[in-house]
């Protein structure tokens, strides 16, 4: 029984999207140093899609895994649907994390998330609060 | 498990290899000589007698007796043994006060907790920032009602060997018991328990190529030893349960092997260490963690900045090197390890740790090998690290100078 399920050693392997997009439209940016993890995410958005997506993650395997697995679920998808990833589709996707490294694909989820909203405040685009699920790592238990 | 045509098992600090005589050692007492040590007839008396002769090449290797030799389910267990112990014998005589370091085993660390929650006082010396005590800090910090001082031989991640003789002979002085973790010393220091001031000693036989579930306690005689495990007469009395006489014999022999070949190995071991601390040193912001020269044979333990450890671990297991690190990540806890938190490390750095422990049959050509794959892996895992950039761009203050003088 391996640590980590294949797909899981195949995102961590072969991290899809790393690098840095230098005119994004959106960065995010979350985790600490201190915890051990930070994942940083580009977004170019053109037409309401997300034309491009890069990842900058600074972590163990699975939250390398999880980042090259998110920045593929949202790539080439309307902004809508980023807007809807969840940490649990990050995970299923991955086919499971052990329970200690689901902070990995919260971690995903927030930093997508937080470049998401960056965008939205960069290009003055009104939205209710509330609109943006919590991307504040202080609050995390390993904070 | 088939590691493939190319592998270098640089994590001996964890466990061993078991030594072809370890495990011949063992089989006659699986195969034919099974009888139970407290049996009256001869298949019985056959293994008493095994274990008592075992018990007495034991002795012969850390300058004891036989009778001062108790076999143990391993080092943890006699770790529990040997503290408890003392804080039970030092109770008696009002004296609840023990003093230890910031970094012992947690078998050490919270057995010393929990007596805490009992009711005593614990001491935990500093370790400075090369993780080594000395005899003058035990002795400032003994106190009338000192129960036990227990301080490892030496440290199980950073390799630094304690000056263990100088500390026995202060808490000998104070008429306080002294207790050493040797897991990791045993089979691969010289070890003398009377010329070392020592009364109470641990160790574990998997570490010198012994088979697993199987230690010693060395309790000096006079010692009160108290059972952590009550039942049969065993171990005169002291430690109850059928005797895993096969894992003893493997535990002996693998002892007397290990003892025999010290001198030579360790200068091997010592030349190799050499060579892969240089060569990691050229990695720019990195640092070896732990005295470089007070440390165990064989052990390179390194604090990288800007990685994380088990990602490091992992794309050095791809390569066919196994090794080991401090990060949170693999400790399965929030926090990095405790002792590089004990040497003053930061936990961002913390978090990017790798100890190798190499092994006798080690080669430069093997180091050199390790050498690369390290940097390789570092330098790519730097690469896509965020934390990096903000190190490289001066967002964040680096923690390390470029290169360690």
């Amino acid at each position: 029984m391996a640590l980590y399920s294949e797909k899981v050693m195949d995102h961590f392997r072969n991290p899809r999207n790393v690098g840095v997009i230098e005119d994004a439209d959106g960065v995010g940016e979350v985790g600490n140093p201190t915890c051990g993890d930070i994942m940083k995410i580009y977004l170019k958005i053109e037409d309401d899609l997300i034309a491009d997506v890069k990842f900058e993650t600074f972590g163990c395997g699975s939250a390398i895994a999880s980042s090259s697995m998110a920045t593929e679920l949202i790539k080439g998808k309307p902004v809508a649907d980023a807007m809807k990833l969840t940490n649990q589709a990050v995970t299923e996707a991955l086919d499971g994390l052990p329970a200690h490294k689901l902070h990995c694909s919260v971690l995903a989820e927030e930093a997508i998330q937080s470049a998401l909203k960056d965008y939205y405040d960069r290009n003055g685009i009104p939205y209710e609060e509330g609109t943006f699920r919590k991307v504040d790592c202080d609050t995390c238990e390993r904070a | 498990m088939d590691q493939g045509a190319f592998f270098i098992y640089a994590d001996n600090a964890a466990t061993t290899k078991m030594s072809r005589a370890a495990i011949d050692a063992m089989l006659p007492y699986m195969e034919s000589a099974y009888g139970n040590p407290s049996s009256l007839y001869r298949l019985g008396q056959e293994a008493k007698e095994a274990i008592e002769n075992a018990r007495a090449r034991v002795a012969a290797c850390l300058g004891c007796e036989a009778r001062e030799i108790y076999f143990t389910s391993g080092g943890s267990e006699a770790d529990n043994q040997a503290i408890r112990s003392a804080a039970l014998n030092g109770a008696k005589k009002d004296k609840k006060h023990l003093i230890s370091t910031a970094f012992e085993h947690h078998a050490v660390l919270h057995t010393l907790k929990q007596l805490e929650k009992e009711g005593f006082e614990v001491t935990l010396l500093d370790v400075g920032s090369k993780g080594l005590v000395t005899a003058e800090q035990v002795k400032a910090a003994l106190r009338p009602d000192t129960a036990l001082v227990t301080i490892m031989f030496a440290n199980n991640e950073i390799g630094t060997v304690q000056p263990i003789r100088e500390i026995g002979a202060v808490c000998r002085e104070a008429g306080v018991p002294f207790h050493t973790d040797a897991v990791q010393a045993a089979g691969h220091l010289p070890i003398d328990v009377r010329a070392d001031n020592i009364d109470l000693l641990s160790l574990s036989a998997h570490k010198f190529h012994g088979p697993k579930g199987c230690g010693v306690l060395y309790a000096r005689r006079g010692f009160p030893l108290r059972n952590l495990i009550e039942g049969g007469a065993q171990e005169r009395n002291r430690r109850a349960g059928t005797e895993n006489v096969p894992a003893i014999m493997g535990l002996a022999a693998a002892l007397e092997e290990a003892c025999a070949g010290m001198d030579a190995r360790a200068e091997k071991l010592n030349a190799l260490s050499k060579r892969l601390i240089a060569g990691l040193r050229k990695i720019p912001y990195a640092e070896l963690n732990g005295d470089e020269f007070q440390r165990l044979p064989g052990n390179v333990n390194f604090c990288f900045e800007g990685i994380e450890g088990e990602s490091l671990l992992l794309l050095l297991d791809d390569k066919g090197i196994a090794a080991s690190s401090g990060s949170a990540c693999t400790s399965g806890s929030l926090d990095p390890s405790h002792v590089l938190l004990a040497i003053g490390r930061p936990h961002e750095v913390a978090h990017g740790s790798l100890r190798l422990t190499l092994g006798e049959d080690a080669t430069e050509e093997e180091v050199d090998y390790i050498i690369r794959a390290v940097t390789e892996v570092v330098t790519y895992l730097r690469n896509m690290s965020p934390f990096w950039r903000d190190l490289t761009t001066g967002k964040r203050p680096h923690v390390f100078a470029e290169f360690e003088v």
